[in-house]
């Protein structure tokens, strides 16, 4: 009975990689030290809805086809379309990722990844300002001020405090959550915010407000501050300050709130100034928390590739990139797209209505190993092997550190990484026909 | 009664372990639900469980309603997923991002009950 130790969980931006897996007889029959989202990743594979054959719509209805036949009804899509999305690619392997950027290259189509719903902004900012960064191993082992600003890493990050932020134990920072100050600012008082030493409730929206407060502060400015901003008073704001600039080591970890709220990368911008201002009396760093295992691998293998971490748009010949113009959602929106390719991302759940409006509308491919909301109005689905568990590959944690996923166990799916090249030789064939 | 509300949505840990079960029930129990908190819930006259209908000018969906004490008054959250979307903001401000937290909000109990995933995808296929 094989015992596999270390092996990587691809479920969230943390990426744990102390995951010890038994196998028996092709099936994961025990998991240790995954979280519940991880335990649901590894075992639930034998349960959820896998999807077992290649689809096409007929009639309304999704039929099964033969793998070349679907292949080829993908490749035809995509050869046909005038403009074609190309979005997802998060919950794979960088060599899909890197594969897909060459297809979407050979198609001119435009690219983009999950970061578009997620930390896009992140990325903007960080292009704008920069992001002074730190690896997780060095806040385990040195930072002693911890903030969570807009995110609740108990539910989506949920072994991040014990394995690399509050709870965990290091070099320096050895009486672990009695060493260290957790600080939570968020809108709502959530499960991370009860673990915190201090919770700071903001008036939902007013990120900006609040960091430009902070940062008016660090600077020697305090005098502008009003009474209350942001919905939080000023007392509390000073403490804040001070607190930050008498650390040793911040880290400021933020989340979705940051991201998707009023001002959006504008958010990300103003914390970015906030910690080189910081830096002037201490060491501070930011970490986005990452959501899909490999959505910061997209963006390396994209920047890399092409110069540009998302939203790439090949229809010039050469990468083109603007997101509030290139974005997936903007596409949608503007009913730009003819055809679409999805992959390992589910824009049927996580798009707003007016984006799946147009998807429905228009040809779409899907690449997943599980049915979801796209796979219903996907015209074309093309299952493929888990990332991680059925097929191995390469993975960025969401402070940029690449990790190997290890393969666990035999498939009879095809990896994305495979899927990716079939359709990128399809698609020459028959642009040599045409 | 109807009353106002900031919608946001987010993450749960229950929508995070059903991301690759999304057509099982468990998806659907961890994600067509809006929190309030208890006073909210008070005055639309709704008790756990009972079905609200949310709206925004991008549309509606109907939910379960749900206690959390944990919102200040007048902080509506839906899990993301389907549901939230159905009424969040297309709108990306010129960044790529939409609009999923901060949403003006209306909620009042209904008769309805919320639509399963598979019956709430095929409206957009309808449309
Ligand atoms: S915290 Fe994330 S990477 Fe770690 S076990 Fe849980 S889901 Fe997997």
């Amino acid at each position: 009975m094989p015992v596999i130790k270390d092996a990587v969980c691809s479920l969230c931006g943390s990426l744990c990689d102390d995951i010890t897996v038994t196998v028996e007889d092709n099936k994961i029959t025990k998991i240790e030290n995954a979280c519940i989202l991880g335990q649901s990743k590894f075992v639930g594979m034998f349960k959820h809805d896998r999807i077992e054959t290649p689809m096409i719509r007929k009639d309304g209805e999704l039929v099964p086809v033969p793998y070349e036949e679907a292949i080829e009804a993908a490749a035809k899509i995509l050869v046909n379309s005038r403009r074609t999305l190309s979005y997802g690619w998060c919950s794979t392997s960088c060599e899909a990722v890197s594969g897909a950027i060459q297809l979407a290259e050979e198609t001119g189509s435009v690219i983009d990844s999950t970061a578009n719903v997620c930390h896009g902004p992140t990325a903007l900012a960080a292009q704008e300002k920069g992001a002074p960064s730190a690896t997780l191993g060095e806040i385990k082992n040195r930072a002693d001020v911890i903030i969570f600003w807009g995110c609740n890493p108990v539910h989506a990050h949920p072994r991040h405090m014990v394995r690399y932020s509050s709870f965990s134990k290091g070099l320096f920072t050895e009486k672990g959550r009695k060493g260290r100050k957790m600080i939570v600012v968020d809108v709502r008082k959530t499960d991370t915010a009860k673990l915190a030493d201090s919770y700071i409730e903001i008036e939902q929206g007013s990120d900006l407000l609040l960091v430009t407060a902070l940062r008016s502060i660090v600077n020697g400015h305090e005098d502008v501050i009003p009474e209350t901003i942001a919905g939080v008073p000023k007392a509390e704001v000073l403490e804040l300050a001070e607190t930050l600039k008498n650390a040793k080591f911040v880290c400021i970890f933020f989340g979705m709130g940051v991201t998707q709220s009023r001002s959006k990368y504008k958010n990300g911008d103003a914390m970015s100034s906030l910690i080189s201002d910081l830096n002037q009396h201490t060491k501070a760093v930011m970490i986005g928390m990452r959501g899909h295992y490999n959505v910061t691998g997209f963006g390396q293998v994209a920047t890399w590739e092409t110069g540009f971490p998302m939203a790439i748009d090949f229809s010039k010949g050469y990468p083109y990139y603007n997101p509030g113009e290139t974005g997936a959602n903007d596409l949608l929106v503007r009913g730009e797209p003819d055809a679409a390719i999805i992959a390992a991302a589910d824009p049927g759940a996580h798009f707003p209505q007016k984006a799946i409006r147009h998807l429905a509308k228009i040809p779409v491919i899907q690449i997943d190993p599980y049915a979801n909301p796209t796979t219903e109005i996907a015209d074309v689905v093309i299952p493929s092997a888990i990332v991680g568990i059925e097929a191995e590959g390469t993975a960025y944690r969401m402070d940029a550190i690449s990790l190997r996923m290890k393969k666990l166990i035999e498939s009879k799916f095809k990896t994305d990484e495979e899927i990716v090249k079939d359709l990128t030789a399809k698609v020459r064939e028959l642009k040599r026909g045409a | 009664m109807k009353i106002k509300a900031n919608l946001i949505s987010g993450r749960t840990a229950d929508q995070g372990a059903h991301l690759e079960a999304k057509t099982h029930k468990g998806y659907f129990d961890a994600c067509a639900y809006c929190e309030l908190n208890s006073a909210d819930l008070e005055r639309l006259g709704a008790s756990e469980g009972d079905s609200l209908k949310v709206t925004t000018e991008f549309g509606e969906v109907v939910v379960f309603a749900k206690a959390n004490e944990g919102n200040p008054e007048g902080l509506a959250f839906i899990p993301m997923g389907p549901w939230a979307n159905a009424v969040l903001s297309p709108d990306t401000h010129g960044c790529g991002m939409p609009g999923f937290k901060g949403v003006p909000a209306e909620i009042e109990v209904t008769d309805e009950k919320p639509l399963e995933m598979k019956a709430l995808m095929r409206k957009y296929l309808e449309d």
